[in-house]
């Protein structure tokens, strides 16, 4: 069987074709780096994203997050209820973890920028 | 009049490089004008990440980005003044701006970077037949809102353009909890990077709708409905396609547009197509000592290129202030295009360095060969499987090609 994705590693989205039988990849091609063909990899396997979203500061307002590493895919709703628990120091400086080892996959919620403009 | 070697206006991504890259040429005398409450510009709105990978290596998001810069600002001590905004800029660089603790103040520069970046293009919902309830937002609104004020706009949503905002929005607002039911494409490709398409609407199968517009809105005080229709080639509605999809928000992402009321009020010259200035390589107007980088001088999609961009034209104006790159050159040569190529930033070559030429396309091209040409003969045949008009595009004049050149006009086209 052959899938065509898009890479979503950079801004080029280079189609990607990969040939798979059963679950085992036989061959990936269109990529223009190696990072391209991981993401092929993992995308017919076991699909990983990044979730970027705000979280509450305590006293009003929101700052924007990010898990500081890919979780799996299908996890993404769930990660957004424990992001939408969290509560956020008015003083929480930018890489500050506001979850840590969200639903047990490894990766931290962090802060991208400082909680006060 | 207090004067000023460099005056910035915008303290965007485009704002803050040209200012960092001023400073580290030799240039301490600088001002940045930010009419918002902090530096950042739009890439604090922006949470999502994918920005930086060619210029940090890594993936940021777009505050982080952003605060990457606002660093640099801060450690060399360059002044900015923010929720300052400039009113006016004059052919002899008078710059007037206003803020609430100075009042109306006037600065001399010796040499301007404009950096107000660009806006949204508000059309798009002019030409919609039914009512203007609320509930209609362009994206970047949406955007804002939700990620920085913390407030959803709506629940259940119809985006018309797919835009990369747009389309970055679908996903925000899917991860916040509403439905997007469709993003409606007029055109018969997506003017948004196909990651984004992946990303933002794959992966939560969102609808796009190529070839397809809002016909009309529905509702009285709030929106309660779109109707959408397929369009035909001609790009009008085909009637028996119509279908009513029940929504209570609209969101608009048709495109941006540099903001360039000062530039054209200084009687500087604008480019038809890509609405910015006309520049040469060092992004400089044609007004001397002027220059433009970032949005306002051509929409980039990536940030990494405005800070490329910002980067020449801070280094530019530092050589004009220390009277190195003299008065305007003499213009060397013309870029001209085909049409299938839309434009070229620069505009023009004054130097004998290499250039590298930034272009986007009229349309999706497979298969085609990017030529460069003097007069008649091909200096550039560069092979590529697909090019489209979401994608800005790159090629190198290199300074052997300026100096062997027998006429002064180099033609990009799309073979
Ligand atoms: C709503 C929106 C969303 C976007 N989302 C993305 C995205 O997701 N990914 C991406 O890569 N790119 C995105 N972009 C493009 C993004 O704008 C560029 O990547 C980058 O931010 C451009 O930098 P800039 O400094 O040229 O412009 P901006 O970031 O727009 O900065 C311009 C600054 O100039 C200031 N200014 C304007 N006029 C004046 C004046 N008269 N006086 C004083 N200050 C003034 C503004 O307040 C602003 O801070 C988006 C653009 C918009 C409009």
């Amino acid at each position: 069987m052959k899938r065509e994705l898009t890479c979503i590693v950079c801004p080029k989205g280079c189609q990607l074709t990969v040939e798979l039988e059963g679950k085992e990849i036989i061959s990936i091609s269109g990529h223009t780096c190696k990072r391209g063909e991981d993401y092929a990899r993992t995308e017919c396997t076991a699909p990983m994203r990044t979730v970027t979203t705000t979280a509450a500061i305590i006293g009003g307002g929101v700052v924007p997050v990010k898990t500081d590493r890919v979780i799996p895919k299908e996890l993404m709703f769930e990660c957004m209820k424990e992001i939408n628990k969290a509560r956020v120091s008015p003083d929480a400086k930018l890489g500050d973890v506001v979850v840590e080892n969200v639903l047990g996959t490894g990766a931290n919620v962090v802060t991208t920028r400082n909680a006060k403009i | 009049m207090k004067s000023v070697d460099l005056v910035i206006v915008g303290g965007g991504p485009a704002g803050m490089s040209a200012a960092v890259a001023a400073y580290d040429a030799g240039i301490k005398d600088i001002l940045i004008l930010e009419r918002d409450k902090s530096l950042g510009g739009i890439l604090r709105q922006c949470i999502h990440n994918g920005f930086g990978l060619h210029r940090f290596k890594e993936e940021l998001t777009g505050p982080e980005y952003a605060y990457r810069y606002e660093i640099q600002v801060k450690e060399r001590n360059i002044p900015f003044k923010t929720e300052t905004m400039v009113l006016d800029i004059s052919e002899d660089k008078v710059v007037t701006a206003m803020n609430s603790t100075d009042g109306m103040f006037q600065i001399k520069a010796k040499a301007i970077i404009l950096a107000m970046g660009c806006r949204e293009r508000p059309k798009g919902a002019l030409n919609i037949a039914g009512t203007r309830p609320a509930g209609i937002f362009t994206a970047g609104t949406a955007q804002k809102f939700v990620n920085m004020d913390g407030y959803m706009p709506g629940k259940k949503v119809v985006i018309l353009g797919s835009g990369d905002i747009g389309l970055i929005m679908a996903r925000r607002m899917t991860l916040e909890g509403a439905e997007v039911k469709a993003v409606c494409e007029l055109m018969p490709y997506s003017g948004g990077l196909a990651r984004n398409i992946e990303q933002c609407l794959n992966d939560f199968g969102i609808p796009l709708m190529l070839s397809h517009t809002v016909v009309e809105i529905h509702g009285k005080e709030r929106v309660e409905g779109v109707t959408i229709a397929k369009v035909d080639d001609r790009r009008r509605p085909i009637p028996e396609t119509k279908q009513y999809i029940e929504c209570d928000t609209l969101l608009l992402s048709c495109g941006l547009l540099p903001e360039n009321e000062l530039t054209r009020a200084a009687g500087i010259s604008i480019d038809r197509i890509t609405s910015g200035a006309v520049v040469d390589e060092n992004r400089q107007t044609d007004i001397e000592g002027v220059f433009a980088c970032g949005n306002v001088l051509h929409v980039h999609d990536l940030v990494d290129y405005v800070s490329e961009e910002s980067d020449i034209a801070g280094k530019a104006a530092a050589r004009y202030i220390k009277g190195e790159n003299a008065a305007a050159l003499p213009c060397t040569v013309e870029l001209e295009t085909d049409g299938r190529v839309r434009y070229t930033v620069p505009q023009r070559i004054v130097g004998k360095e290499d250039v590298t030429v930034y272009f986007r396309v009229a349309d999706v091209f497979r298969d085609i060969k990017i030529t460069v040409r003097d007069g008649e003969r091909v200096i550039i045949s560069k092979k590529k499987q697909k090019v489209a008009p979401g994608e800005m595009e790159t090629v190198k004049i290199t300074k052997d090609m300026l100096a062997s050149l027998e006429g002064n006009k180099l033609t990009f086209s799309i073979e």
